[in-house]
């Protein structure tokens, strides 16, 4: 009961945040809204009892990709850019195309699967401990991650060089 | 050694006596929230006075002295003041962020102050991630910054907070990784198992000897910059920025920035005291049995308020003593030292803890 009240409640935040983040015509205030979405979803780990997953959600998503946003938007951007300029007819076509083609998939999926749980359980915190993380993380055998996880770290690595190029002294 | 839970556990059961589980539950979350908001008012205030107090004494002067006993009246004139200046509107900043971005500091500020574990058994948010929880949820306060300094639309925050987000940043990654240092001894992540662990086998700072210690002044360091106080208090630099990201403030949204400030300083005390002091733990000495029964008769929550005033003492005697640094100083001294420090750092105690060289 008081499951589904909690979820109701951050399911209303996310949609609405979500909704003005995209509607809202200033860009600093879209990356406020975001950060609300991401919040939420934050909020929805932590109602379902993934702690880590709902750390990492703040600390990666809230901590460092919006600053990030707000940072380069803060570099970049004007206090008075917001008189619209008419965007391209084949932006608005091309516009239409995705976001048709993401509600569809979305509803494809929506169809076709049912929801595994009508009530909203936490699972137990032990259940998935940090230490089951983290031995799985670095594990060689057949469901450890220590294949994309080097991945992940050669995509760090391309980024670092790319930054470094970008910024050395010609 | 007293454990709260039995009076959490008996005050539960008193409640489901009378009403349903859910009610009662509510009305505990209900004590709680009061609980911690009544405590982050009070510290604030014992916080504001003692700052005042020792500032005036590092500079030979007396500090407040003439509302109330020794000037202990002041800071409740200064709420009051705060509370009824009006707050000013701007017709060029965006009101709606400019507004909001108070909060985030305060959001962030009384997140985790929730995490610290006060006594054994009196934690309020108390994961198995306590720690990565504690780390996360400070970066929320870095938007409020910027927020503020983007939306006051004027040139003076425009800097501070580009330079706060530039600081705060820097200095996370060194409190990451100090935290990660007491994590590797304690091997565990929940911040009650970590003092616990430290009443059964001594303080971090003890116990992990070379690499703790340095741990722990590397910790002070970043935990200075973090709470931007002087020398790193850039971000608001009053001779050259005015008030740097909260210039355009006034009334109680200031107040806020400033509670905030104040609050993180006791944090920054209380997770130090937490993570290397030992927390609650008392202080005991290994075969002076009469010594420790008497330490063990003073209650958890006032070694853990001696502790935490001790690392806050050492903060305002640190920010009372050095000049500001400029910001290429300050990123230096982040990135090229204390950065590969830390990370050295967590070599050697993985290296100590792996050969059990730990102090027992």
């Amino acid at each position: 009961m008081a499951q589904t009240v909690l979820f109701i409640i951050i399911a209303a935040i996310i949609l609405i945040s979500g909704i003005l983040a995209v509607t809202t015509k200033h860009i600093m205030r879209a990356a406020t809204y975001l950060i609300f979405v991401l919040f939420g979803t934050a909020g929805l780990y932590f109602l379902m009892g993934y702690t880590f997953l709902g750390s990492v959600q703040v600390m990666v998503y809230a901590g460092g990709v919006v600053v990030l946003y707000i940072f380069a938007l803060m570099l970049t951007g004007q206090h008075d850019n917001d008189e619209k300029v008419p965007a391209a007819t084949i932006k608005k076509a091309a516009a239409l195309i995705a976001s048709l083609g993401g509600a569809a998939l979305m509803l494809f999926i929506f169809i076709s699967h049912k929801f595994a749980t009508t009530v909203l359980t936490a699972p137990s915190e032990q259940l998935t401990s940090v230490k089951t993380l983290g031995t799985q993380l670095v594990a060689s055998d057949k469901y450890g991650f220590l294949l994309p996880f080097e991945a992940v770290s050669i995509l760090l690595l391309a980024c670092i060089i790319g930054g470094l190029v970008i910024a050395r002294k010609r | 050694m007293f454990d709260f839970t039995t009076v959490s556990t008996w005050f539960h059961s008193l409640l489901t006596g009378v009403m349903p589980e859910w009610l009662a539950i509510g009305i505990e979350c209900l004590i709680v929230l009061l609980f911690i908001i009544i405590l982050y008012a009070t510290l604030a205030i014992i916080l504001i006075y003692a700052e005042r107090k020792i500032c005036a004494f590092f500079q030979c002067r007396i500090g407040p002295n003439r509302v109330g006993k020794w000037g202990v009246l002041q800071v409740f004139a200064d709420v009051l003041k705060m509370l009824t200046k009006e707050i000013i509107k701007m017709r060029q900043s965006d009101r709606l962020l400019h507004d909001m971005a108070p909060y985030f500091v305060l959001v962030a500020s009384f997140l985790t102050f929730s995490c610290i574990p006060w006594n054994k058994g009196l934690e309020i948010l108390d994961f198995n991630v306590g720690a990565f929880f504690f780390i996360s949820v400070s970066g929320i306060g870095v938007i409020g910054i910027l927020l503020a300094g983007w939306a006051s639309h004027s040139k003076y925050p425009m800097i501070g907070a580009m330079r706060s987000g530039a600081q705060l940043i820097s200095y996370e990654l060194s409190i990451g990784m100090t935290m990660l240092v007491v994590i590797l001894l304690n091997g565990s992540m929940q911040l009650s198992e970590i003092v616990q662990q430290q009443a059964d086998y001594g303080w971090n700072i003890v116990r992990g000897h070379v690499p703790a210690v340095l741990a722990f002044l590397i910790y002070l360091v970043a935990g200075n910059a973090e709470c931007n106080r002087g020398p790193f208090d850039l971000p608001e630099a009053e001779s050259e920025l005015t008030a740097g990201y909260h210039t355009e403030y006034s009334g109680m949204h200031f107040g806020f920035f400033y509670l905030a400030e104040y609050l993180n300083l006791f944090i920054c005390g209380a997770m130090a005291a937490t993570i290397f002091l030992g927390g609650w733990a008392p202080f005991y000495i290994q075969g002076a049995d009469g010594f420790n029964s008497v330490m063990a008769a003073i209650p958890g929550f006032v070694w853990f308020f001696a502790k935490a005033f001790f690392v806050v003492f050492l903060l305002m005697w640190i920010r009372w003593t050095f000049p500001r640094l400029r910001i290429d100083q300050l990123l230096t001294l982040e990135w090229k030292y204390l950065m590969p420090l830390s990370m050295i750092n967590i070599v050697l105690m993985a290296l100590v803890v792996c050969f059990g060289l730990t102090i027992n």
